[in-house]
């Protein structure tokens, strides 16, 4: 059915709105939520300097940076096809959310490409694994990088999926007309969420692939 | 001329029609299961965590009935410490965090700004769904035998407690989702819904509470759930987040956990202070003292709130410099609360004061959360608090707050909004009864508490000093008279629902928006469009000038 | 007064040196905000009485309340709020910091007991024994789980953490025996975690140090099990034992690492430009976290000792090092020096 003022709502302009706002703070609480992982990571960085540099050495900036220009260009992409939507074109606007939807899958991909890699050099969340008996990649706080590191691009990846459904979700509401340019907030809250999931990659990025370690604080 | 009926008076029985409201609108299950009624979804959730304070309860007077002798009574230590527990866990996320914004709340905001419904019903549906999800799990963990970690689950401990520690935390971290959907749509409903003429200004104080609530609850839970995800994966699958030998900080958890469970106590008590704003205003007639300072002091709660959390922490090992930045903030968060006590009671000055069931709670409030508040400010003297935290001196200052505070309260707005759900009235004596043995039972149990905590037992003990004994039985025993309290006030309630007589639209002579409309209202609230002529607080006139 | 006040509020004697003034702090914030409540809460009940509603549905005036009476409260209140924490924060502080001349004993908290190690080498495990009138301070691990040393008597807290070395120090004042409980919940025995705090006078002390039974009140406890000797040499050997001497001196000569001669009590300049003042828990964090603070001009070589080092023979470690702050041993040989560090790369740190 085509989306219509709910009847709590005088029009649709003030659902519209309503919708915005809620997804901004829904955003806000989402923040708070990795907000905690980044305290843990800034504390215990400052306790393990330079284990944490032994973890960033290990992982490969070429995959870490690539994933951070798919989701950058996915984010543009998604906001073309918010703004074709508005202007009453929906065939491209589902075209554009197609595009940003391969463009997550294969972010996805390539994260699990790196876990399983990881994997397979011995190298597991909680300090498990044969890695950590290797000379120089001993000391605690590498252990703890890699906890954290599974711990913030798993719960990352996580948002990634939901935000492919809800992509997916809305992919299907413009295929069958249900929101078009006279209701074009259901996409643009959607958009919000995926960019959203892309500003927290832009954080993960430098504190897992690129800050070098150092020496005492 | 003809009177206006503004509804103060009981309508006879025999002339009552039969009015369709929210309640006799359909009758089926599933009109209830899936209803998108913001008045129902409030009846539901006023239903579930009545039952999860029952529970709560029972554990609470096993546990006190445990210490009436220094070993051993009717359970052994695991057992105690498992209950204590679930005590702490099911009154703190199943109770106490949405007793007043989720039922209260859901059932009167929108019709206090004169709204048909909240921003997102169905959302509002699905949040409560969220909750029986999330106290379904809690029931699992106390059906695999309980964890004993205290509910605040403190590592390494809780990382290696032989006990359903995973299911617990993953119901918490449900429930924190319910929180965090009803906070949204409250805020989003406060701001995008108010009728015409309802400014920030000239609504009722409940809103601005509920609103201030759900602030903290949308920004502060996030952290919540983070923090215990973590305790989860430290436990089942042993990664070792706070462990010392993987490079973890076990204090940092205590961070984490307080950031969020001291704003955590705010949204504990900011809707209990909403609701006694209406309260004493409608019993005294008047207006309130000040409604900026009620306005303002809520949201300087709402925020500085979030600066004390290190004083759950001053014996944890953090630095003597940190130690007085929180010694500080908590100083400075205490001073709003004292800014709404002196404006409720100087609000009866030059009133005109009926002493009915929900202003006697709010005496007994008054007394128990000033007390408590009091020994609040105590607690936050760093020197002082080295020898009361961890100590019973702290468990009774929360229970002064928590129930005397809250709790009298919860069942002040009980009191005051049952005519208006039900469309009946209760037994005014049974309730003075009902308040009188709340008030005595809680001091009776609770008081002794402090004692024993200045003596230096222990919280969290299930064997003590058996020199401790007579202040344990003093508290046992008022337990029981609060128990009887409950079962009590319990017993008139449900059967007012039935029996009681019909109640008029404002039997309280009220100014406050949600007596404009019938009791109970019908589905959208109002039968025609609202218009609020007055403000909330306006007691200048008589009632007839509200329907002008 | 203090003692009447006292036996109303239920409060253990006043056995350490700053327990009275805890107590008479407590008893100022105490008195004056229960008058403060008392204040309110009668004011209440006159107000019901006086402005009880004597005609039905009768209206009220609007009443602003005075802006300058607002303030007065508020402004009166927060005065006294904050005079609380002035008063609090710096006696909180004298209770945080020991004094320099404390005396050190170790304790180790696991479930579901607590074990001290002496400086002279004696351990004894549940009872604590100190002298009176001599300020000691104790020197706190887990092994497992977070413990809090309490002696209400003493009016003295501190949480116990695994991985970690708290420092807490008391004076007793009053001979006699004092109850030692454990405040932080640690699993099912926790009610059970008791001990006791013996003080002995100097006389009894100086028995007790020479290995006599000590009869007290309660009759004889604490007999305790010397494990040989001085700890600080204890330390020495443990210091040999570990490894320690492959890097560290003892006379004051710089190797891969600093020399401990004249560390304790020292003010050391580490890598980032922090001075740090070289106590017992810079020595002991530099055990567990060696990166955390690497002195300036070495290299970043040292591996970590948690789990490793017993808490026995941490407690022996720092009791040496703090044995040769004043007089360190004559140099039997010339060391090498380590180059500093140049370009600022880190290293691999030996196995």
């Amino acid at each position: 059915m085509p989306e219509h003022v709910a009847e709590q709502f005088e029009d649709i302009g003030k659902q519209a709105h309503a919708a915005r706002l809620a997804m901004w703070i829904f955003v806000g609480s989402e923040a708070l939520f990795f907000s905690g992982l980044f305290a843990l990571y800034a504390a215990y960085r400052c306790e393990h300097p330079w284990g944490f540099g032994v973890g960033v050495e290990d992982n490969t900036v070429a995959w870490g940076s690539i994933n951070t220009l798919i989701l950058v260009v996915s984010s543009y992409v998604l906001t073309l096809a918010v703004r074709a939507l508005r202007h009453d074109k929906p065939r491209a606007s589902a075209l554009l959310i197609g595009v940003t939807m391969l463009l997550g899958m294969a972010f996805a991909f390539i994260k699990v490409g790196e876990w399983l890699h990881h994997f397979g050099d011995g190298l597991y969340p909680g300090g498990w694994g044969h890695f950590y008996e290797e000379p120089g990649h001993g000391d605690p706080g590498t252990k703890m990088f890699f906890t954290l590191y599974y711990c913030m691009t798993g719960l990352h990846e996580v948002h990634i999926v939901v935000g492919l459904l809800v992509l997916g979700f809305l992919l299907y509401k413009v295929l069958r007309r249900q929101i078009g340019s006279w209701a074009p907030h259901p996409l643009e809250v959607g958009a919000i969420y995926w960019h959203f999931v892309d500003m927290v990659w832009l954080f993960l990025w430098p504190l897992f692939y690129l800050m070098p370690g150092a020496v005492g604080r | 001329m003809t009177t206006i009926d503004v509804g103060i008076l009981p309508v006879p029985h025999e002339e009552a029609p039969r009015q369709e409201s929210y309640l006799n609108i359909a009758y089926t299950v599933k009109s209830w299961a899936l209803t998108t009624d913001h008045k129902r979804i409030g009846v539901m959730f006023l239903f579930a965590t009545s039952f999860m304070l029952a529970l709560g309860g029972a554990f609470a007077l096993l546990l006190r009935i445990e210490h009436l002798t220094p070993g051993m009574t009717i359970m052994d230590a695991y057992t105690y410490n498992r209950m204590f527990t679930m005590h702490g866990i099911v009154m703190v996320w199943l109770f106490m965090i949405p007793s007043i914004p989720s039922a209260f709340g859901n059932f009167f905001v929108p019709i206090m700004i004169g709204a048909k419904d909240v921003a997102f019903p169905r959302l509002n549906l699905l949040s409560f769904y969220i909750y029986l999800v999330g106290a379904l799990w809690v029931i699992v963990a106390l059906w695999m035998g309980g964890v004993d970690t205290g509910w605040t689950f403190y590592t390494p401990y809780s990382a290696h407690s032989p006990s359903a520690v995973v299911p617990a935390v993953l119901g918490i971290f449900i429930l924190g989702w319910s929180t965090i959907v009803t906070g949204i749509n409250l805020i989003v409903t406060t701001h995008t819904m108010r009728a015409k003429g309802v400014g920030w200004f000239k609504m009722p104080l409940f809103v601005w509470t509920t609103y201030g609530v759900s602030i903290i609850q949308t920004l502060a839970t996030p952290v919540l759930a983070l923090s215990l995800c973590v305790v989860g994966l430290d436990h089942w699958f042993d990664w070792g987040l706070f462990d010392a030998a993987r490079g973890g900080d076990p204090v940092l958890y205590q961070h984490l956990f307080w950031f969020y469970s001291h704003p955590a106590v705010y949204i504990m008590i900011l809707p209990a202070m909403g609701v006694i704003s209406e309260v004493v205003c409608t019993f005294s007639h008047k207006n309130i003292a000040s409604y900026k300072a009620i306005v303002y002091s809520t949201l300087g709660i709402a925020f500085v709130g979030f600066t004390t959390w290190g004083h759950h922490m001053f014996v944890a090992g953090m630095s003597v410099f940190d130690a007085d930045i929180f010694g500080i903030t908590s100083m400075l968060v205490a001073i709003f609360s004292a800014i709404k006590v002196f404006t409720w009671t100087l609000t009866m000055r030059k009133g005109s004061i009926v002493l009915r069931t929900p202003l006697l709670y709010f005496f007994a409030f008054l007394f128990l959360f000033v007390f408590g508040g009091m020994t609040g400010v105590a607690v936050a003297t760093q020197a002082l608090d080295v020898h009361w935290t961890d100590t019973y001196f702290v468990v009774a200052h929360f229970h002064f707050i928590m129930v005397g505070g809250t709790l009298t309260a919860w069942l002040a707005a009980l009191h005051y909004w049952f005519p208006k759900m039900t469309g009946r009235m209760y037994p005014e004596r049974a309730g003075y009864v009902g308040a009188t043995l709340v008030f005595a039972g809680f001091f009776m149990t609770f008081f002794p508490q402090f004692l024993l905590g200045n003596a230096g037992m222990p919280r969290r003990y299930y064997y003590y000093d058996p020199v401790f004994q007579p202040l344990h039985v003093v508290s046992t025993v008022g337990s029981w008279i609060l128990g009887f309290a409950f079962i009590w006030t319990l017993g008139y309630l449900i059967v007012a629902c039935f029996n009681g007589p019909r109640a008029g639209n404002n039997p309280w002579d009220s100014r406050s928006y949600e007596w404009y409309t019938t009791s109970p209202p019908p589905k959208h609230n109002f039968v025609e469009e609202p218009h609020f002529v007055l403000d909330p607080y306006d007691y200048t006139v008589p009632a007839e000038k509200m329907h002008a | 007064m203090n003692n009447l006040l006292r036996g109303w509020l239920n409060l253990p004697p006043q056995a350490s040196t700053y327990a009275q003034d805890v107590d008479l702090l407590h008893y100022f914030v105490i008195t004056s905000t229960m008058l403060g409540s008392v204040f309110v809460f009668l004011l209440a009940v006159y107000y019901v009485f006086r402005y009880r509603q004597r005609a039905p549905r009768a209206t009220t005036p609007r009443v602003k309340t005075s802006a300058p009476l607002e303030f007065l409260i508020i402004g009166g209140l927060q005065t006294l709020f904050l005079g609380f924490w002035v008063v609090g924060a710096s006696m909180y502080n004298h209770m945080q910091t020991p004094p320099s001349d404390a005396m050190p004993i170790y304790v180790t908290a696991k479930q579901w007991m607590w074990k001290f190690s002496y400086p002279d080498g004696r351990a004894s495990m549940d009872v604590l024994t100190v002298p009176v009138n001599r300020p000691v301070k104790l020197i706190m691990t887990s092994r497992d789980v977070i413990h809090s040393f309490y002696v209400p008597a003493f009016r003295m807290k501190h949480d116990v953490v695994p991985g970690r070395y708290y420092t807490a120090w008391f004076q007793a004042n009053t001979p006699g025996v004092y109850d030692v409980e454990c405040a932080e919940y640690c699993g099912v025995s926790h009610s059970r975690m008791l001990g006791k705090v013996q003080v002995l006078t100097q006389d009894d002390y100086t028995h007790w140090l020479e290995g006599h039974p000590v009869p007290t009140a309660e009759g004889l406890i604490g007999a305790t099990a010397t494990s040989g000797g001085d700890l600080a040499k204890t330390g020495r050997a443990v210091a040999a034992r570990r490894g320690c001497f492959n890097c560290h001196t003892i006379d004051g000569q710089p190797h891969i690492g600093p020399s401990w001669a004249g560390l304790y009590d020292s003010y050391v300049k580490v890598d980032g430009g922090r001075v740090v003042y070289a106590d017992e828990a810079y020595l002991t964090r530099s055990m567990m976290d060696p990166q955390a603070d690497v002195v300036l001009g070495y290299k970043p070589v040292m591996p970590t000792y948690r789990g490793i080092l017993q808490e026995p023979e941490v407690a022996a470690l720092v009791e040496f090092i703090r044995s040769i702050q004043t007089q360190p041993f004559p140099p039997s040989v010339t060391l090498p020096r380590v180059e500093p560090l140049g370009s600022g790369q880190p290293q691999e740190p030996k196995p």
